[in-house]
């Protein structure tokens, strides 16, 4: 069995290790390996959810309970966000907190401890967790959550499913009153400009500008920066898009660096000077490329990474400056270049998101590629950033911990514990955690 | 509101035959063995799609007992999908008759059995359907699998008469063929992913094939044209082909 990572990349074989008999009795799986890692949907991009043995997740997906008047969902690890959009938006509810796909686990969600546009207002996905049970290295199972197991809470909620495997969740919904999104565009001419507007515009919910980062000279840092918040007309019919399919990889060849400038140059001046208004649906507002199954193909069969790291608030604008110049000498364009300004940290151990400003880059896989990467790794430390671990495939054991002050904290929870003998992912044992 | 019956409700395919018909506002009964692993699936459909649900003890292999299993059910069924089946390996099941009575049972005399009672109310009240998962196995036996295949032929002859004999009394007789699907069941086999469909898939066919009135549905659609390819081969070829 193949199970591979959003990127394509790396590529290895590995087995799946089933988590219940037939008869619901949980397998002890935990003397015979010590390299599995749970897998929920595929969709961190590089290797954190791969490894020689992989516990399936998904097709754990029961609800358990909807409590209407608290919003609190109790569900098994392996549901979708989408299933939960198409159930709960129709009923007024929505996710607190989602990131840029609704095609992951909620498994998948408190292990990145993803977060999306509303971040520097509503926080990380955590934020909405009250509790989960985790099944150990052990076999037992215990409940986390900020008063009970709350260093296995801190420990998981960003944790890469390095501490066991999340089985059950209660979490928040938020209650909407439309399936719209008011939202304006603004058009920024510079890097200057761009931060600018975000702190402007810090009071709507939602917030995020793409950014032509093949720009040069004065016109570097240019955007277009999105905000948005529900709309309050009443409209809840919902119904999930599902549409285009890019069915095979596209030959390497199709994104250069001529392309991609030039898409960038059409996307920019598309769009109106000054600012804009429009009221767009959920599915166009927070998951674009949802729509376009298998996106990850146009960046051809050697795949492709994304690059995401965040600069604290004081040094962003000096350190963003540096990494768009090293870019675009480099001539490598990204295709997706997005940019955000987030809220303040939360006490998990390894969760990415920190008070600045973070950019995520999608780079095609080219040999010359993770040079530029080094040199990017080596300006994101300077300017005291982190790389996001849930894209990551390449990153050093060196450039990873000194982004994240609690990482002895985590190392030494999975140590005492033995849970370093049983989960490992190839990302966990390059880096060391 | 109408309620639905499955039959061996504890498959993959079974589960998502649920979800689909729960997601259009069915209530439902699930009948398997030991029903109380269930449980949990009950719950979540209560919670997915606010519908009624029950889990009913049923033994297939338990011939006796099926008068009086659809006798307690209080609420007139509106229609009937059974699921059940049984496919263990051919190897074994050539060595040992006790597999392959097993197989016939569940697959055959046990489904008609319960579908004989059942039809009868069917055709007394002029209404409802029946939907029978047959397979792709039985429309021409093969040396990897025929013991299964020549069970599942058996069922989709009586499908067929089935239908024939109901036709007139406004009752609906489904035939579905699916061809390989990504179960517990063929987990360890090495599945073709472009011919393999995902339970929800199956479902999804049989659903949309249920509504539009058709008699045949074979799942994914193309196997129509391959079995009626690999039908199509004169037997002294056949018989020397491993497929």
């Amino acid at each position: 069995m193949k199970f591979k990572s959003w990127g394509n990349y790396p590529s290895i074989m590995n087995e799946n290790i089933p988590l219940f008999s037939n008869h619901n009795e949980p397998i002890i799986f935990f003397e015979k390996h010590n390299d599995i890692i749970p897998f929920g949907n595929g969709r961190s991009y590089g290797d954190s959810a791969l490894s020689k043995h992989i516990v399936n997740c998904k097709p754990r997906n029961y609800l358990i309970d909807f409590r209407e008047d608290k919003g609190l969902l109790h569900c098994q690890s392996g549901l979708m966000l989408i299933e939960i959009l198409e159930l709960f938006v129709p009923r007024g509810w929505f996710l607190k907190v989602t990131p840029g796909t609704k095609l992951i686990t909620v498994g998948g969600a408190i292990a990145s401890d993803v977060h999306g546009k509303n971040h520097h207002v509503e926080g990380c996905f955590s934020e909405c967790v009250l509790e989960f049970s985790l099944l150990l290295n052990t076999g037992n199972t215990i409940v986390c959550s900020r008063n009970e197991n709350s260093e296995f809470f801190y420990a998981t909620c960003g944790g890469m499913g390095l501490t066991g495997i999340i089985l059950d969740v209660k979490f928040y919904l938020k209650k909407i009153n439309s399936q719209y999104i008011k939202q304006t565009t603004i058009k920024t001419k510079n890097l200057q400009n761009t931060f600018e507007s975000f702190e402007t515009y810090k009071n709507k919910t939602y917030s995020v500008a793409w950014i032509d980062c093949l720009a040069e000279g004065k016109n570097m840092g240019r955007s277009l920066l999105m905000t948005g918040d529900f709309s309050n007309d009443g409209d809840l019919n919902y119904i999930s898009k599902r549409k285009i399919n890019i069915p095979f990889n596209f030959p390497g060849f199709t994104l250069n660096r001529f392309s991609v400038k030039f898409f960038n140059f059409l996307y920019y001046h598309k769009a109106k000077s000054g600012t804009t208004n429009q009221k767009i649906d959920i599915d166009t507002f927070f998951y674009p490329l949802d729509s376009i199954l298998n996106w990850n193909r146009i960046y051809g069969k050697n795949g492709f990474t994304q690059y995401q790291f965040i600069f604290p608030k004081d040094s962003s604008f000096d350190g963003l400056e540096e990494i768009l110049s090293a870019i675009a000498n480099s001539g490598k364009g990204s295709f997706l270049a997005i940019l955000k300004l987030y809220g303040p940290e939360n006490k998990n151990y390894l969760s990415f998101p920190l008070e600045g400003y973070s950019l995520a880059l999608d780079f095609k896989i080219e040999p010359d590629l993770f040079l530029l990467l080094d040199k990017l790794d080596q300006i994101v430390l300077k300017h005291k950033g982190r790389i996001y671990l849930a894209k990551d495939s390449r990153v050093s054991k060196e450039v990873f911990e000194k982004g994240y002050p609690k990482i002895e904290k985590f190392r030494q929870l999975r140590k005492d514990t033995g849970l370093n003998q049983v989960f490992n992912s190839l990302q966990s044992t390059r880096v060391q955690i | 509101m109408s309620y639905i019956l499955i039959i061996g409700a504890k498959s993959d395919i079974a589960k998502e035959v649920a979800r689909v018909y729960a997601k259009h506002g069915y209530n439902l009964y699930l009948g398997a063995r030991q029903a109380e692993q269930l449980n949990d699936f009950v719950q979540d459909l209560k919670v997915r799609y606010k519908i009624e649900v029950l889990d009913l003890e049923l033994d297939l292999l338990n011939f006796e007992t099926h008068n009086s299993f659809y006798s307690n059910i209080k609420a007139n069924i509106y229609g009937v999908i059974c699921v059940a089946g049984y496919m263990p390996d051919q190897k074994l099941a050539e060595k040992d008759f006790f597999e392959t009575q097993k197989i016939i049972n569940t697959n055959y005399t046990g489904a008609v059995s319960l579908l004989n009672i059942i039809s009868n109310d069917f055709e007394f009240r002029k209404e409802g359907f029946i939907i029978g998962v047959s397979s792709v196995a039985g429309d021409r036996g093969r040396k990897s699998n025929y013991l299964y295949g020549s069970s599942k032929a058996a069922f989709t002859a009586y499908l067929s008469g089935l239908r024939n004999r109901l036709s007139e009394s406004n009752v609906q007789v489904i035939t579905i063929k699916p061809g390989f699907v990504q179960t517990k069941l063929t987990e360890n086999m090495n599945l073709s992913e472009r011919l393999t469909a995902q339970p929800n898939e199956v479902a999804e066919d049989i659903y949309q094939g249920h509504q539009k009135g058709k008699n045949i549905i074979y799942t994914k659609w193309f196997w129509r044209y391959i079995m009626l390819i690999i039908k199509c081969i004169p037997e002294f070829i056949f018989k020397k082909m491993s497929i």
